[in-house]
């Protein structure tokens, strides 16, 4: 078992290009690869894509979803799912809305009343999910369907199906389409979310303990981390996460919709794996979620610039997660040949 | 060699395998003839592991080629290799945890007819495999309930299968108890006397004594050389580490007095333990002795709280936990060794060094508040592999990517680190090269002469004989002797361990 430095092993001089692009493609991954080929696809077919306006625009439209990721990524990172991310977003989207528009106050206590109101319905459903998880063992994917049906019950009982209108205009004006510094507050928010979540999980040690509880239970169990605890301590943030999102959402739309929030399950969890956080729980980065997320949100608006019908749109979403798991096995079995010397 | 008594089954050429930053063989020759036993030996990480899942189809080999009767062969998998005739043991298990006994002696082979699986017979066959081996396990039973030792049986029996020609045992001993393995040694002696070539990886040398027809040494994924089954021990340990190695179990200091952990007539939920009353003293090595299932492994997994106790207390320094959670003992200063490394000890897709601290994270010298301090972690963890002698000493690495000896090497290591004042070890040298144990038990005699209490369960006697100042015996899950320094011998400890009764006793 001689060591060597892995620059040695990766540097070795090898003539073709395949070879190459082989080795750049295990070191870095499948979605920078996949970033650049939809960067390429698109503004080959919309002048309009490739532009700052754009792209600014594509992020402040996606903003919520990067930030729901986030939230699915803690869940899978602790070993479980969240199919409830879309109806919580609904539901929170429903009771910031209503607490807004019943309040006869300034705009400015209005707004704060809603968003304080929408981030504790999110946290308190992450709490039901988390409970269900870690107190009564319930599988992550049974409790989070049953939930989401629950709370997109609620979210239509609660108005009766019709969207909560009378929003204070300064709602959508400062979240859904101000800007500080040039750049949306949406986006500033989505970093925001991106970099507490990150000083969380690398920097303290609940977030330690939710990669090791994600990891390995029992092994987790049996070094004293409270298991309890740190489940719900993520499926709370996820709660609080979607819910954040869900308060974009709803100011950019000016209303509160209880139908919203459909397809963010396989978004948020199509972005986590594309950005290669693992499904089995207690490996992936803060950042790769985050660039799933982008990439998902990148490929829809290019798809709509495009004059994609929406329709297609949803099956390419569905075969690009395809493509990304394929790839990323690929790149496994690659990076074993690369290291051997053999590519 | 055209002698047919000396026929090659198997053989390997240059046989290459590199992982990230490791090259784990190295241009390895390997031969295997009918009907010999042929013992790999190497230190912790050597590539004995990696050598036997190349020749059973588990990995590709990098470079290099394989004969199997004279005939060059592709392995694609496992079962192009199972197809051969080559079955094998793995160190680390390769059983369905949520299937029963039974579903998983038969997979891959499952009886039945247009795809449908015939249960009943499916049940017999297992049955009868089990019977085969005097194994007393019920088919019925789900893997994941089984103790490690259990797991290990049910492997062995699946291994063997009637169209055998290559059999591939990695440590195949190294849970079970003397009478157990005893077991296996006439399995593997009737199957060699059939004419199986049987590859075998062992650290322990009376198993080399006992079985070996040559022995293949491997260091740092080289061929050193190979002999001949009579080789003596120490030229052996020589060949492997490449230097002496002195005695192996060092001095006891004098035993402490003062009663640290005191467990009264405690009994477990499901039975496993009845009735066991035992202590643990400060300065102190205890020794846990039973055959598998015997509740020894039962018993301090119920002090650390992992255990359904039904009845019975338990106090620590004074104080009562007999049913606190693990969090709440080790508070007290109670750490426990799992012996199930894979499932309760090691975060395997996570770095080496997340492992290693886990448990310390609240210390200050990791974490100051809620916070971490990457540095000082690093650190910690870097020490602790370098002292341990794990090769590499990378904490950055994976767990699942250290060999088994070094992987338990990291959590003894992680739990010597602790500075607490109650050491649960439940088999701390399972799968460690002879080389690294003197290591170990040095540190595990220190330990006891700092004065803290340690607790050393073992399925291996020289350990419970050499390293403890007091023995507890355990059988069908009660403690059926007390021995101190003098009364420990093989004899006296088999007799409790076998049971058998007064009436022995007075022949005696
Ligand atoms: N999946 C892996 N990824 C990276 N390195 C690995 C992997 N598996 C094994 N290695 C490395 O290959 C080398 C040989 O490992 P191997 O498991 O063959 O050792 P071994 O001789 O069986 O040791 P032990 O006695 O501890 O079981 C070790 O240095 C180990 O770290
Ligand atoms: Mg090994």
């Amino acid at each position: 078992m001689t060591l060597q430095s892995e620059v040695e092993v990766t540097a070795r001089p090898r003539g073709s290009v395949i070879s190459y692009a082989a080795r750049i493609f295990v070191r870095i991954g499948v979605l920078p690869i996949l970033v650049v080929i939809a960067l390429i696809t698109f503004s080959l077919m919309s002048d309009n894509f490739l532009t700052v306006d754009n792209i600014h625009s594509a992020l402040r439209q996606n903003s919520y979803i990067i930030i729901a990721t986030l939230g699915q990524f803690v869940v899978l990172l602790a070993g479980g799912f969240d199919l409830s991310i879309g109806a919580i977003t609904a539901l929170v989207s429903v009771s910031t809305a209503m607490a807004m528009s019943s309040q006869t106050g300034s705009p400015l206590s209005a707004v704060v009343i809603g968003i304080v109101v929408g981030v504790l319905v999110g946290m308190a459903c992450g709490l039901l999910n988390g409970l269900g998880v870690a107190s009564l063992n319930i599988n992550p994917f049974i409790m989070t369907l049953a939930t989401a049906s629950v709370f997109s019950g609620l979210a239509l009982m609660l108005t009766s199906g019709v969207p909560v209108s009378g929003l204070p205009m300064e709602f959508s004006d400062w979240l859904g389409y101000g800007s500080v510094f040039g750049i949306g507050i949406s986006i500033w928010l989505a970093l925001l979310a991106a970099v507490v979540l990150w000083v969380l999980l690398t920097l303290t040690r609940p977030g330690r303990h939710i990669y090791s509880v994600g990891s390995s239970p029992r092994a987790a169990r049996l070094s004293g981390v409270n298991e309890f605890r740190t489940l719900i301590l993520a499926y709370v943030t996820a709660g609080a996460l979607a819910a954040v999102g869900a308060v974009l959402l709803t100011a950019r739309l000016e209303t509160g919709e209880a139908n919203i929030g459909a397809s963010l399950p396989l978004q948020t969890i199509a972005a986590a794996v594309i950005g290669g956080v693992s499904l089995r729980g207690g490996a992936g980065r803060v950042l790769d979620a985050v660039l799933g997320a982008v990439f998902i949100g990148i490929v829809a608006n290019g798809m709509n610039l495009a004059q994609i019908n929406s329709y297609y749109q949803m099956i390419v979403t569905g075969v690009v997660l395809a493509l990304a798991v394929v790839a990323d096995r690929l790149r496994t079995r690659l990076a074993s040949a690369v290291y051997a010397g053999k590519v | 060699m055209t002698d047919p008594d000396h026929k090659v089954v198997l053989r390997v050429r240059g046989l290459t395998k590199k992982y990230p930053g490791v090259t784990a063989l190295d241009g390895v020759d390997f031969e295997l003839r009918k009907g010999e036993v042929h013992v790999l030996f190497g230190e912790n990480g050597a590539g004995k592991s990696t050598l036997i899942s190349i020749i059973s189809g588990a990995q590709h080999p990098d470079g290099g080629t394989i004969e199997v009767n004279g005939r060059p062969v592709h392995l694609a998998g496992v079962a192009a290799a199972r197809g051969l005739g080559i079955s094998a043991v793995f160190q680390e298990f390769s059983l369905m945890p949520t299937m029963t006994v039974a579903e998983n002696l038969v997979m891959g082979a499952e009886p039945g007819r247009f795809g449908l699986i015939n249960r009943r017979r499916v049940r017999r066959l297992a049955q009868e495999r089990l019977d085969e081996f005097d194994f007393h396990i019920s088919p019925d039973r789900l893997v994941e309930t089984l103790s490690r030792a259990e797991q290990q049986m049910v492997e062995i029996a699946k291994a063997f299968r009637p169209e055998l020609s290559v059999l591939i045992l990695d440590e195949p001993t190294a849970s079970l108890t003397e009478e157990e393995s005893e077991r296996l040694f006439s399995l593997v002696e009737e199957a060699r006397g059939r004419g199986i070539g049987i590859v075998y990886i062992t650290h322990r040398m009376a198993e080399i004594r006992r079985l070996a027809n040559r022995v293949t040494v491997l260091r740092d994924g080289k061929l050193i050389t190979t002999v001949p089954g009579g080789t003596p021990d120490d030229e052996l340990i020589n060949l492997m580490t490449g230097r002496v190695v002195e005695d192996l179990y060092p001095e006891l200091p004098e035993p402490g007095t003062r009663v640290v952990l005191a467990a009264r007539d405690l009994s477990t939920f499901d039975g496993a333990v009845r009735n066991a009353t035992f202590e643990l003293r400060a300065g102190e090595i205890v020794g846990f002795a039973g055959l598998m299932g015997s509740g020894k492994s039962t018993a301090a997994r119920a002090c650390f709280g992992l255990e359904r106790v039904d009845s019975g207390t338990l106090t620590i320094d004074g104080a009562d936990l007999t049913r606190a959670r693990p969090a709440r003992v080790m508070k007290a200063g109670v750490v426990y060794l799992p012996s199930d490394r894979k499932t309760e000890g090691l975060l395997l897709n996570r770095p080496l060094r997340e492992t290693v601290t886990l448990p310390w994270l609240h210390r200050g010298s990791i974490s100051s508040g809620p916070v971490l301090r990457p540095g000082r972690e690093s650190a910690v963890a870097g020490d602790m592999l370098r002292r341990m002698k794990l090769s590499p000493p990378d904490p950055e690495r994976t767990a699942d990517s250290y060999s088994g000896g070094n992987q338990q090497k990291g959590l003894l290591g992680r739990a010597l680190l602790g500075d607490c004042s109650t050491y649960l070890l439940d088999e701390p040298t399972v799968g460690v090269d002879v080389g690294a144990r003197v290591t170990i038990y040095d540190q595990i005699v220190e330990l006891a002469r700092q004065g803290n209490a340690v607790l050393v369960i073992s399925s291996e006697l020289p350990e419970i004989l050499h390293l403890c100042h007091r023995v507890y015996v355990f059988a069908h899950g009660t403690i059926t002797a007390e021995l101190r320094q003098d009364d420990i011998n093989e004899q006296t400890i088999l007799r409790h361990m076998m049971h058998w009764d007064e009436p022995a006793k007075e022949i005696a």
